[in-house]
């Protein structure tokens, strides 16, 4: 809603504020004003010009030399290309020092030889919106149509001294959606009175009922309506001041009557519409449901289907208009119209949203219906368009309205008592304060020991129940004024849940390991899903996407790191550390199932320590090492083990499943090198696992272990097997056949190569031994280490590596 | 006799301080104090001596010997010294080589920011909920008083899933939630961080996805001057101690009374400047006092209970704290983005 502060000052004093103090009242108030515009735009100079004389220029076709009268002694000679330009004319001229927008500066100048002292304005060159100017001066320059003195500051005949206050207005304050309920609002937050139009209409003595009759189908559809006939009306351009209002508020002026019905829309938001009597088809309007399939061409020449659902009026037979979102083009008011039938009604809001939304139709008016209009305001602006009319277009208004339903309703009572409200707000505002906000509102009540029961008004259709009293009060009460306290409730321990609490623990880790946290779009595509995972995998797809992009919910959280990887590689960020814990989406029920899950990718170089000559680049290894920590650090590193895997894109020799006892919980593997290729990504591991399993496994309390006591017997052996066995299965085998004094079994090298046979590894374990209880003896290892060389000699055929 | 001995002393000082390594130390010590040394050899020759030579002549043979004795050991510290200190000599390092790097990552900027705000709240009591990424219409409107035909649903535009079903477009859901499970008994504070979706094309100011803290507390006799107190703690948190803030009416349908929280620009301090749009405040959030309806929905009396609840973005409070200009900073993870918020 932009709002004019020459306009406002009409009803409300504005007097010793300005219009950046206003805003930040009103901001204050509730209404949020978003903008300040100043419409001259910086602008000087520009003065009303008499067109005196207007002679083609002899060297250029298109310009003319003009004499005009400016004010000063002597005329002065302009050079005008307008195509519209006349002798006699009264005109716009920025003279000679004068500044229009964008700082240009009007210079003396010469064109084709002639000089040319000033420049005989457009209402764009003066820095009004294109949209907003009126046909007729769309191409040429500005003409005045009224009597006016040369060497008057143009500006101010245009309006263009004023500022205009643009509110941000929430779906509840659609009372401000027009002049009056602007200046209630003004009035209360100003606390000053305010005066309203009271149209004083003089109806002639021919009464409306010989001309057209109204019948509604459905009152619930369409609780009032009234039409009122204007005859020998005479439709040209608007006076000025009408054509200035309605610019300032961002309309395009168009002709008399359609700017009155738009001027009352704005100062009373009541929506009107103009029939041409004439070519309305009949003396009755009905208004009714559409029929399915029912067609209408609107004003804008576009023939729309309608159905059930929409509220159409019609002559009768067709439908004119769609009921409060657009009239049609048969009975538009037309430049040689003299018969006006003018509609003033109030409209069922939820069918206006309907049409308006199904049409994809959005106008002024429907934008006032769906927000809900004042009831009691239908007539009288019906009035004051009929009074402006009469006054405008030269019109006459005949008796009586043609109507159906009733003109007003009652005010709602709500209630609210003065201790609720310092309840709610905790202040201690007085009863005499409260009363003085009611008043400020001009909302009448009454009030018995504190408790007010207040008469809202229909204009503010937001006020229903006792908090939005509350609101009122403590909105014009200024919450600047309300204390900021601690709460009084009882006081409650704040604290992470356990599983919040070790997903923290989760990134703590693996940011101690090295990994960066990312956070990535949950909406991903088919065709990436389809991409890293196997067909049988199934999405949760949106009802309606906005693009193919992002048209589902991702099952897995690997393909968008994949997407970060890429993009860091494409800024020569290659060694890539990367995690993310998010949600994954499953088809489910009533909703998707939804898994917290963990991924990571891990690209290029893991460490590099450059003059010392260190580098390590990223291997299965390293991400390994940061599950099995992840798994130390929960507690499980004893259930969680990793089992050779194939997955779909990943390299075969260099995959594994990630198993929390029996069951699966992800996987980890280098990227199938066609896939790097087809990605632009060098070598690149990636693990994605389902963190609930991890965080959510049942896990003893953590316990003190007793300290050694007896001194531990370690003996490494190194043993000679096929180069396809598994480590894992040897540590296996011989931690079986060690028994319970064998406590450690640590890997500490594989070789394979010179001195060992085709086809055999070397793999060296350390093996150490302890008795709790005492110390060993000689025997007791001799006996426990006999027992693992048999077995990994009778399981593997391993021989002890000379 | 004495002669003699003042000779070899003088000799053996002057071998001594000639010395330059230990072993020629050790030698002059054999060679002069040894068991066949020549001053061992004088002793033993003072049996040949009077009675009252004897004395005297022990006295300085051992004045002698201790002389040449002070003066070895003396000398061995000395070599000591040095030898040590030839060594730390070459141990020598130039210092202002670089450390070896520690390997370390750091949470994203929305991590950090969300982190910190639910400290905040935990040490005010509260506690933290989370709730389904794809809720029901009923969770996310029409327990929140937006029912169907609500012309506010329109400033929320979502995705939907199916008819009934849809991403969250805030994590307002959770109040519901929370509430429902309670049977009308507070009370109740929690705020509840998470991902909320709409229908926005994504540019430097607007992202499809983005993250939310939603707060509610409800209970006998919560009032409006509480959310003040809550919210002026939280805006001296986060922004700084000498920030102001300040409440303006607006409009949300799950609160009644609505309001809007301004804080004074930590920029300009209040002064105006192109942070603040040169109004001297910056919008941070909106909140209110929980609707009747909403309480009434999820089990709560409203004549016995009132609360407040309020929603904050994550993204807008770190590009405010950060000075971040591009709300796609935070999704798409540059590493030159993510690896500046790895310290305090
Ligand atoms: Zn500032």
């Amino acid at each position: 809603m932009l709002v004019s502060m020459n306009w406002l000052q009409q009803y409300v004093d504005l007097d010793s504020y300005s219009a950046d103090e206003l805003a930040d009242l009103i901001t204050k108030g509730g209404i949020e004003v978003e903008t300040v515009e100043q419409l001259n735009k910086g602008i000087s100079g520009v003065v009303i010009g008499h067109v005196l004389e207007c002679q083609q220029h002899p060297d250029a076709d298109k310009l003319n030399i003009c004499k005009v009268e400016i004010g000063e002694e002597e005329p002065v000679q302009i050079i005008c290309g307008a195509p519209n330009i006349a002798q006699g004319q009264y005109v716009a001229v920025a003279k000679v020092g004068a500044v229009l927008p964008g700082n240009f500066k009007i210079k003396k100048a010469k064109l084709r030889g002639e000089a040319s002292h000033g420049m005989i304005s457009s209402l764009q060159e003066l820095g009004i919106e294109s949209k907003l100017v009126s046909k007729e001066y769309a191409d040429g320059i500005f003409v005045f149509s009224e009597d006016v003195t040369p060497g008057e500051d143009a500006l101010e005949y245009l309006n263009l001294h004023d500022e205009v206050l643009e509110l941000g207005l929430t779906p509840n304050r659609a009372d401000a959606m027009n002049m009056i309920g602007v200046a209630y609002e003004v009035g209360a937050v100003l606390n000053r009175s305010i005066e309203l139009p009271s149209p004083e209409l003089v109806r002639s003595d021919e009464d409306v009922e010989g001309y057209v009759s109204v019948r509604v189908e459905n009152e619930g559809d369409n609780p009032y309506y009234g039409a009122t006939v204007i005859k020998d009306v005479t439709i040209k351009p608007s006076p000025q001041w009408l054509v200035n209002r309605l610019v300032s508020a961002g309309i395009r002026p168009i002709n008399n009557v359609v700017d009155i019905t738009n001027y009352v829309l704005l100062e009373y938001g009541q929506p009107l519409h103009a029939f041409d009597y004439d070519r309305f088809g009949s003396k009755e309007v009905v208004i009714r449901r559409a029929i399915e399939g029912e067609k209408i061409v609107t004003l804008d020449d576009v023939e729309r289907s309608l159905s059930s659902e929409h509220l159409v009026i019609t002559n009768g037979s067709t439908p004119v208009a769609v009921a409060g979102v657009m009239g049609g083009a048969d009975s538009e008011v037309q430049e040689d119209t003299t018969t006006i039938l003018l509609e003033a009604a109030y409209f069922n809001s939820k069918l206006v949203r309907k049409s308006s939304k199904d049409l994809g139709l959005r106008s002024d008016s429907s934008a006032r219906f769906e927000k809900g209009i004042d009831r009691n305001r239908v007539v009288g602006a019906s009035e004051r368009a009929a009074q402006l009319i009469q006054e405008i277009a030269g019109g006459t208004v005949l008796k009586g309205i043609a109507e159906q339903g009733a003109r007003t309703i009652e005010a709602l009572d709500v209630s609210i008592e003065v201790n609720r409200i310092n309840q709610v707000l905790g202040t201690e505002i007085t009863e005499t304060e409260v009363a003085a906000i009611f008043e400020r509102l001009q909302f009448s009540y009454q009030n018995f020991g504190g408790t007010f029961t207040v008469q809202v008004p229909p204009r503010r259709p937001d006020i229903t129940i006792s908090e939005d009293l509350i609101e009122e009060v403590g909105r014009l009460y200024g919450y600047d004024n309300v204390p900021a306290t601690l709460p009084l409730t009882e006081s409650t321990p704040g604290q992470l849940s356990e599983y919040q609490g070790k997903r923290r623990h989760v990134r703590r880790t693996l940011e101690g390991a090295g990994l960066y946290q990312t956070v990535t779009y949950s909406l991903t595509s088919p065709s990436k899903r389809h991409f890293f995972s196997d067909e049988s995998v199934e999405a949760v797809r949106l009802a309606m996407p906005m693009s193919e992009e992002r048209s589902e919910l991702r099952t897995s959280l690997i393909p968008h790191l994949l997407e970060v990887a890429q993009y860091n590689r494409n800024r020569q960020l290659e060694n890539i550390a990367f995690y993310e814990t998010a949600s994954v989406f499953l088809p489910g029920d009533e909703l998707p199932v939804e898994q917290e899950h963990l991924a990571g990718v891990v690209s290029g170089l893991w460490q590099e320590h450059l003059w010392q000559k260190e580098k390590k680049a990223a291997d299965f290894f390293v991400v390994k090492g940061i599950l099995e920590e992840l798994a130390v650090e929960f507690g499980v590193e004893d259930r969680v083990t990793f089992v050779r895997a194939e997955e779909p894109k990943l390299h075969p020799g260099r995959t594994a499943a990630v198993y929390l006892d029996e069951e699966l919980i992800g996987y980890i593997g280098q990227l199938h090198p066609e896939v790097e290729k087809e990605l632009d990504l060098s070598e690149t591991y990636v693990f994605e696992i389902n963190l609930e399993k991890l965080l959510k496994a049942d896990v003893a309390h953590l316990k003190y272990k007793k300290l050694p006591r007896f001194p531990s017997v370690t003996r490494d052996v190194a043993l000679v097997v096929n180069e396809s066995l598994e480590a894992g299965e040897v540590k296996r085998v011989i931690k079986e056949a060690g028994g319970s004094k064998l406590v450690e079994i640590q890997l500490f090298d594989v070789y394979q190569g010179e001195h060992l046979d085709e086809g055999k590894k070397s793999l060296a374990f350390s093996l150490r031994y302890y008795n709790p209880e005492q110390t060993l003896t000689e025997e007791e290892v001799k006996k426990a280490h006999d027992r693992v060389l048999k077995a990994v000699e009778e399981q593997f055929g391993a021989a002890l590596r000379q | 006799m004495q002669e003699r001995l003042q000779a070899l002393k003088e000799e053996a000082l002057s071998e001594i301080q000639q010395a330059s390594s230990m072993k020629e130390v050790q030698d002059i010590k054999v060679k002069f104090l040894g068991k066949k040394g020549p001053i061992t050899e004088i002793s033993k020759g003072m049996g040949k001596l009077s009675k009252e030579e004897r004395p005297k002549m022990g006295q300085l043979v051992n004045e002698i010997r201790n002389a040449i004795s002070d003066q070895l050991e003396e000398k061995i510290a000395r070599l000591e010294k040095a030898a040590v200190e030839e060594r730390l000599k070459k141990e020598t390092i130039d210092v202002s080589l670089p450390g070896r790097p520690v390997k370390r990552g750091n949470h994203h900027p929305l991590t950090r920011v969300i982190e910190e705000i639910e400290d905040l709240f935990l040490g005010m009591g509260f506690s933290i909920a989370e709730g389904p990424e794809v809720e029901t219409d009923y969770y996310n409107f029409e327990a929140l008083n937006l029912p169907k035909d609500h012309p506010a649903r329109d400033m929320q535009d979502s995705f939907y899933v199916t008819e009934e079903t849809l991403l969250r477009t805030h994590t307002s859901p959770m109040q519901a939630r929370t509430m429902e499970k309670l049977n009308g008994e507070g009370p109740v504070k929690i705020i509840v961080p998470g991902k909320v979706y709409r229908r926005d094309t994504d540019d430097a100011t607007h992202s499809h996805q983005f993250m939310q803290i939603e707060g509610l507390m409800v209970g006998e006799n919560v009032r409006m001057s509480d959310l003040k107190g809550v919210l002026q703690s939280f805006a001296k948190k986060m922004f700084g101690e000498e920030r102001e803030i300040r409440l303006r009416p607006s409009f949300f349908p799950f609160t009644e009374p609505s309001v809007e929280m301004d804080i004074s620009c930590f920029n300009c301090g209040g002064n105006g400047c192109s942070v603040c749009k040169g109004t001297g405040w910056i919008e941070i959030l909106g909140g209110g006092m929980v609707h009747p309806n909403v309480l009434r929905m999820s089990g709560f009396d409203p004549e016995k209970v009132t609360g407040f609840a309020f929603g904050m973005g994550p993204e807008r409070i770190a590009m405010l704290k950060y000075g971040i200009d591009d709300i796609r900073h935070f999704y798409t993870n540059d590493s030159r983005f993510i690896k500046q918020f790895n310290s305090l």
